[in-house]
């Protein structure tokens, strides 16, 4: 009885694997994020030719825009970017600044900006550009929580994106994570720069990033770096001791901070 | 006053420019209407959108005519005299009633209509045509032909006898120019309501088709023709526009635009198939469509590349015809590229261009490059508009704050980078703009705001008594 429901079950993987093979074409296609970690547990980096979703709350927009233009930057490869955005969404988190994305390391001659009026138009054309290998990747914004995203509209974004070989990233901004058929889905909040001598200089961009799904390996947690000189996310950095030597004869605030820390 | 009539209130003597209440006496039972002229306007532009059919060059001669140059079309319709009555006979047919006349100069042409509609005059007749016309018919203006009339002047021909510079100097260049032109000696050129498109093409149906299926397929026949036509000549189109003709006279028409040049004609169905998708107010084919037109209203000379060799151009072509399809589907101006402008004002140092004709200009921009290893100075996201915020107070008259509340949350300020003031550019705008200060600022959340002081502090702000009063704070962007 048990082996004929093993045997039984094997099938309907077989059958399942076989209906996703489609998936295999592109499978080996992975981009190193530069974060040892998050790598390890991708199994290799970010993966190309898939949806990724990155959803945060309201106020930590700019966050998560920083993730997804960094996650971008990453898997384009000198390849023109498509950004759809929603009209709801500049008026609640901002336009996305082109001088801002240069700061970030990032091209901003390769992006093209879609001002999508509302979400049907948006995922209509998302799924359009996905379609089309010119791109390096499609990055789909959308504020609140939508009806119209629904699981089937994320299998054909996933499908698009399979047949294609271009990545697309969706910063769902306050909105919650549901089930969809994402390759990973990550939770973005900002993270504070590490504290340090009033003179130093703070403010690169750093992410506390919860990796809540992945087909195809482990979940974790960790803070990522975005290096903008050398366009790659890094571990936490600390920032480099003062140029005054630190008294012999009591300890280094920095250094025991570090210590807290680790 | 009366503004116009029909023909049974004109049998009965009354007149146009008649007060109101003489017509009134003269016939108590009147039905009156209030004139309304800007639908007199729009009607007759419909008018004039449904006879596109016959001819491309159709112009407005208001209040009441139109003219057609007909140049080489009267035989598609079998003739002239055969394109005269099939135009009548349709427009009795929607309600209208039609005067109309072929001649070889558009005034002679609108003489006749109005003295005797449905007459041909073969060229070389206009003089003889018209010439036992009363001299009102030419339409030269109230004060002329009452000065004609008292002249002893009563009909054309009479006028015509007479010198020109006699007429010239008696009633001005301008009546002698129309005299002429009436007479067949030489024309004025009308004045057509659209540019006549490079590359026409279009399909008449005896039967009147109205199924989705069957507008797809004429549409793609059309763009196949056109192309060929196009093809001969090394052009592919940028512009391109299709006209549907109801039976009932009601004229649509659909314009696509195209950021480089279109040669192939399955582009040219996919692109109007998206338009047609994403139409808010659909194509209502009524009782059907009897002409479908197809024109190129804007066209290039296409340069042929070696596409299979070069994969970047094939890149590019594949994204020019992605933003097409886009642009057709939501809007030209919805699809944008950023191009970088000459300033340090931080709103205005991008300008969002449509994308279709500015593509090749944002891949070639240059953008000011940023500072190694210094963290990013810009925000990442940037409110249109600095959206105000309040602050308690500031330790340092002129210094950073320590907390502050935007949108309704109050945010504590644990790390400050600043000032970087901005000033304004006093030699381009009108009235007075503040100084800004800019810091960086990151709170206790971690969440990183770029924020400023509109204005110096006691510097620059004063309330009407002329004291100084502290500035506002804004946020004006977030950092990642």
């Amino acid at each position: 009885m048990s082996g004929a429901r093993g045997s039984a079950l094997a099938i309907l993987r077989g059958q399942i694997e076989r209906i996703e093979t489609a998936e295999v074409v592109h499978q080996r296609d992975r981009v190193a994020l530069g974060h040892g970690e998050a790598d390890g547990a991708l199994k290799g980096g970010l993966a190309r030719a898939a949806i990724h979703e990155v959803f945060c709350e309201g106020r930590q927009g700019a966050a998560a825009t920083g993730f997804v233009t960094g996650l971008a930057g990453r898997v384009t490869a000198r390849k023109p970017l498509l950004w759809v955005r929603q009209d709801f969404s500049e008026i609640e988190t901002g336009a996305l600044s082109m001088s801002g994305l240069a700061e970030l390391g990032l091209d901003p001659r390769r992006v093209v900006m879609v001002r999508a009026a509302d979400v049907e138009s948006a995922l209509r054309t998302s799924a359009d550009a996905l379609a089309c290998d010119a791109l390096g990747a499609v990055v789909l914004e959308l504020w609140g929580e939508t009806r119209q995203f629904d699981l089937v509209a994320s299998r054909k974004l996933t499908l698009a994106a399979q047949s294609s070989g271009v990545t697309g990233l969706l910063l769902r901004m306050a909105a919650q994570p549901l089930p969809s058929t994402a390759e990973t889905r990550w939770m973005l909040r900002a993270a504070h720069s590490p504290p340090g001598p009033v003179w130093s200089v703070w403010g690169a961009p750093r992410f506390d990033a919860e990796l809540l799904r992945n087909r195809h390996g482990l979940c974790g947690r960790w803070i990522m770096e975005w290096n903008c000189d050398e366009c790659q996310f890094s571990e936490p950095s600390t920032y480099p001791q003062p140029v005054a030597a630190a008294p012999a004869h009591r300890p280094d605030p920095a250094v025991s901070w570090q210590r807290r820390a680790g | 006053m009366i503004h116009a009539l029909d023909e049974a209130a004109e049998r009965l003597g009354l007149y146009i420019g008649q007060p109101l209440a003489n017509a009134r006496a003269m016939c108590p039972d009147l039905r009156v209407f209030d004139a309304d002229t800007v639908a007199d306007v729009k009607t007759l532009s419909d008018v004039a959108d449904w006879c596109d059919r016959f001819t491309p060059l159709v112009a407005l001669d208001a209040p009441h005519g139109l003219f057609l140059d007909i140049t080489g079309c009267a035989h598609l319709f079998g003739g002239e005299a055969a394109l005269l009555r099939t135009l009548v006979r349709a427009l009795a047919r929607q309600g209208f009633s039609v005067s109309a006349a072929i001649a070889g100069t558009s005034v002679c042409a609108r003489t006749l209509t109005r003295q005797a509609t449905g007459t041909i005059v073969a060229d070389g007749g206009e003089a003889e045509a018209i010439s036992r016309f009363p001299v009102s018919a030419l339409g030269a203006g109230e004060a002329i032909t009452t000065g004609l009339r008292r002249a002893g002047l009563k009909t054309i021909g009479d006028v015509a006898l007479r010198s020109s510079h006699e007429i010239t100097a008696r009633f001005g260049a301008r009546f002698s120019t129309l005299l002429a032109h009436a007479l067949g000696q030489g024309d004025a050129p009308i004045n057509p309501r659209k540019p006549l498109p490079d590359y026409i093409v279009e399909k008449r149906f005896a039967e009147p088709i109205a199924t989705d299926t069957m507008i797809a397929m004429t549409l793609s026949r059309l763009a196949e023709t056109l192309i060929a036509s196009m093809e001969k000549q090394g052009k592919g189109a940028r512009r391109l526009e299709a006209a549907f003709f109801r039976t009932d006279g009601v004229v649509r028409t659909i314009m696509v635009e195209t950021g480089r040049p279109v040669t192939r004609s399955a582009v040219i169905d996919r692109l109007f198939r998206e338009r047609l998708d994403a139409l808010a107010d659909p194509l209502d084919p009524g009782f059907g469509f009897d002409m479908v037109r197809l024109s190129a209203s804007r066209t290039e000379i296409v340069v042929q590349e070696q596409r299979d060799l070069d994969a970047h151009v094939h890149d590019n072509d594949e994204l020019a015809a992605l933003l097409d399809r886009i642009a057709a589907r939501i809007g030209g101006k919805r699809v944008v590229v950023h191009l970088p402008q000459d300033t340090h004002i931080p709103e205005c140092a991008m300008l969002a261009a449509p994308a279709q004709h500015h593509l090749a200009a944002a891949m070639q921009a240059e953008w000011p490059a940023r500072a190694e290893s210094e963290p990013p100075l810009r925000p990442l996201r940037l409110f249109d508009r600095p959206e105000p915020i309040k602050v308690p107070f500031a330790t340092v008259p002129d210094g950073p704050p320590h907390q502050f509340t935007w949108r309704r949350a109050l945010h504590a300020v644990v790390r400050v980078e600043g000032p970087e003031r901005i000033a304004m550019e006093w030699w381009r705008q009108d009235g007075k703009q503040l100084t800004r200060d800019y810091f960086r600022i990151e709170d206790a959340e971690g969440l990183r705001f770029w924020i400023f002081r509109d204005g110096l502090y006691e510097g620059e702000v004063f309330d009407d008594e002329g004291k100084p009063v502290s500035p506002n704070w804004y946020v004006h962007g977030l950092f990642a």
